[in-house]
């Protein structure tokens, strides 16, 4: 029983026996995770996609701060219903940008992934206000403070560096611009409309919560939910070569 | 206890593991059969699948099993076979006229099937469960239309919107009257009143409606006609008719011609495919209001 008197070292020593464990699960989850880095199958190239405006980071850090992932995912699963439902499947490079992503399996209210474009800006804003005005049988709380909370831009371009480190390649001036820009987004009528064109071509400017006396916290989010899943067009993406 | 000597629990006639802990003896009684067998046979099964499923990782690649199962292929599968399985009525509903699709029994209880569970998932948020609408959202069970209620005219709206952003969208805008100085104060409060007195709602005392019919003829007529009944081509609303978007009050009515919520209708010609476009057009006609 030699094998036995060997196993006796892992019971009798509390330390060989925390290394041991560690190494053994570390063999699962080096098979189940390290393949995802470099196996080209997972790595899959899309055409649209783009990192986030300094609007819509604001409006998806509010998303974050206000708990949204609790009650909505992000994720469009491949089976049928959903797909008739919500449209096409999520694809991993639609969350390239997403530090961290917003996926998940518990879906208390609808998924979010395709929401953009589905509703208008003011039926955002009434929703997000009392979601009962426009759906009775909602639960979803309230958000009215949102609309009344003036946007909090000072440490934008900082968003944008963390963003940076993590791999987003935001350029230098568009970390210069980050507070104008994020302003300017919700503000078409601003002097700073022009520059945030040209460092974000073709993103919709416009004011997003009908208050043009302020820049909110809804214009972000609003700015945020309306393009979710909106970046990449399904007309010319290859379902056949992705196939798995 | 290193030395595994076979020693025989007297109490129970089972033999000891031969650990011991302060005279603490451990009985060695063997793993319940059916469990131990149905271990062998998840080991086994474990193999099997690896064969025919996808499994292990490779250098550039992973194997993907015999049976070739994707869950994005099957998905794609069920949902292609279920377009085809509605394609036949669905070919014929996107051949036919609207106006055929309300004649043919057929192809209108399929028409109105399909419309009322696309009304369900994209109509509903806004014009409400059973389109009775709120404020902001038209409601579509009555006979008020402000771009027009006839098959055709709802389709072209479900599917290109208002101020939707879409090229072929229906846009119409008013001039906030009150926010762009274009009416003074006192111009907005007769004029006001005086359409509050077309909707039927008591107009306040000591405001002379006479100098508000004439603002009306001046500024609003153009658009919403000189009867007020509103013009489709225009996009704007009747006022005489009880059906206020924004709210049947007079300070609601204030509101709207002092600085005016204009709302969108998204377009959906992206969305959804011509049959539900066509189905849902027959089935809001069919809601009570459809001319």
């Amino acid at each position: 029983m030699s094998a036995w008197k060997k196993h006796e070292i892992f019971e009798k020593n509390s330390i060989i026996l925390i290394i041991g464990i560690v190494l053994a699960i570390s063999v699962g989850g080096l098979v189940e995770i390290v393949p995802l880095y470099y196996l080209k199958s997972t790595i899959e190239k899309t055409e649209g996609m783009r990192p986030y405006t300094p609007l819509e980071l604001a409006g998806r850090n509010i998303y974050v701060r206000e708990g949204c992932y609790t009650c909505h995912s992000q994720m469009i699963r491949p089976l049928r219903d959903e797909l008739e439902r919500y449209g096409p499947y999520s694809l991993a490079a639609e969350s390239m940008y997403d530090r961290p992503f917003q996926w998940g399996s518990k879906r208390t209210g609808p998924d979010l992934a395709r929401v953009g474009g589905k509703y208008s800006d003011q039926w955002h804003k009434d929703h997000l206000i009392n979601p009962r005005s426009v759906s009775p049988t909602s639960i979803m709380p309230g958000y009215p403070f949102l609309a009344e909370t003036q946007l909090n831009v000072r440490d934008m371009a900082d968003h944008l560096k963390i963003n940076v480190m993590y791999g987003v390649p935001y350029d230098e001036t568009q970390i210069a611009n980050a507070a104008k820009d994020a302003l300017a987004q919700a503000n078409p009528d601003s002097d700073d409309i022009d520059g945030f064109e040209e460092r974000y071509p073709a993103v919709a400017a416009r004011d997003f919560d009908g208050d043009p006396s302020k820049v909110t916290e809804m214009d972000a989010v609003i700015a945020y939910l309306q393009m979710l899943g909106t970046l990449v067009d399904f007309d010319l993406y290859d379902e056949k070569a992705n196939l798995r | 206890m290193a030395d595994h000597n076979k020693e025989v629990d007297k109490v129970t006639g089972v033999e000891t593991t031969g650990h011991e802990w302060d005279g603490l003896k451990e009985l060695n009684n063997p793993l319940p059969k059916w469990w131990l067998y149905m271990f062998y046979a998840s080991i086994v099964w474990s193999i099997g699948y690896w064969v025919l499923m996808p499994s292990w990782p490779l250098i550039s690649s992973y194997t993907t099993g015999m049976l070739g199962t994707s869950q994005r292929a099957e998905a794609t599968a069920e949902y292609a076979a279920a377009q085809t399985a509605r394609a036949k009525t669905g070919e014929q509903l996107v051949e036919a006229s609207l106006e055929e699709i309300q004649t043919t029994p057929k192809l209108l209880e399929y028409a109105m099937a399909q419309g009322k569970v696309a009304f369900g998932d994209n109509c509903a948020p806004c014009h409400g469960v059973a389109a009775t609408g709120a404020i902001g959202y038209p409601n579509l069970q009555d006979d008020a239309w402000i771009w027009g209620g006839s098959l055709d005219d709802i389709a072209y709206t479900i599917n290109y919107g208002i101020r939707s952003g879409n090229d072929d969208e229906r846009y119409a805008e008013m001039s906030a009257f009150g926010r762009d100085e274009i009416l003074s104060e006192e111009e907005i409060d007769q004029v006001s009143n005086y359409v509050a007195k077309l909707a039927g709602l008591q107009p306040e005392e000591g405001v002379d409606l006479s100098a508000g019919k004439v603002v009306y003829e001046d500024n609003c007529a153009a658009c919403h006609g000189d009867d007020a009944r509103g013009m489709r081509d225009t996009g704007a609303p009747d006022l005489t008719a009880p059906n206020y978007l924004f709210g049947r009050s007079l300070d609601a009515i204030k509101a709207q011609v002092n600085a005016p919520r204009h709302g969108v209708m998204p377009a959906w010609v992206d969305r959804l495919d011509p049959a539900t476009v066509k189905s849902l057009a027959v089935y809001v006609h069919a809601l009570g209001g459809g001319e």
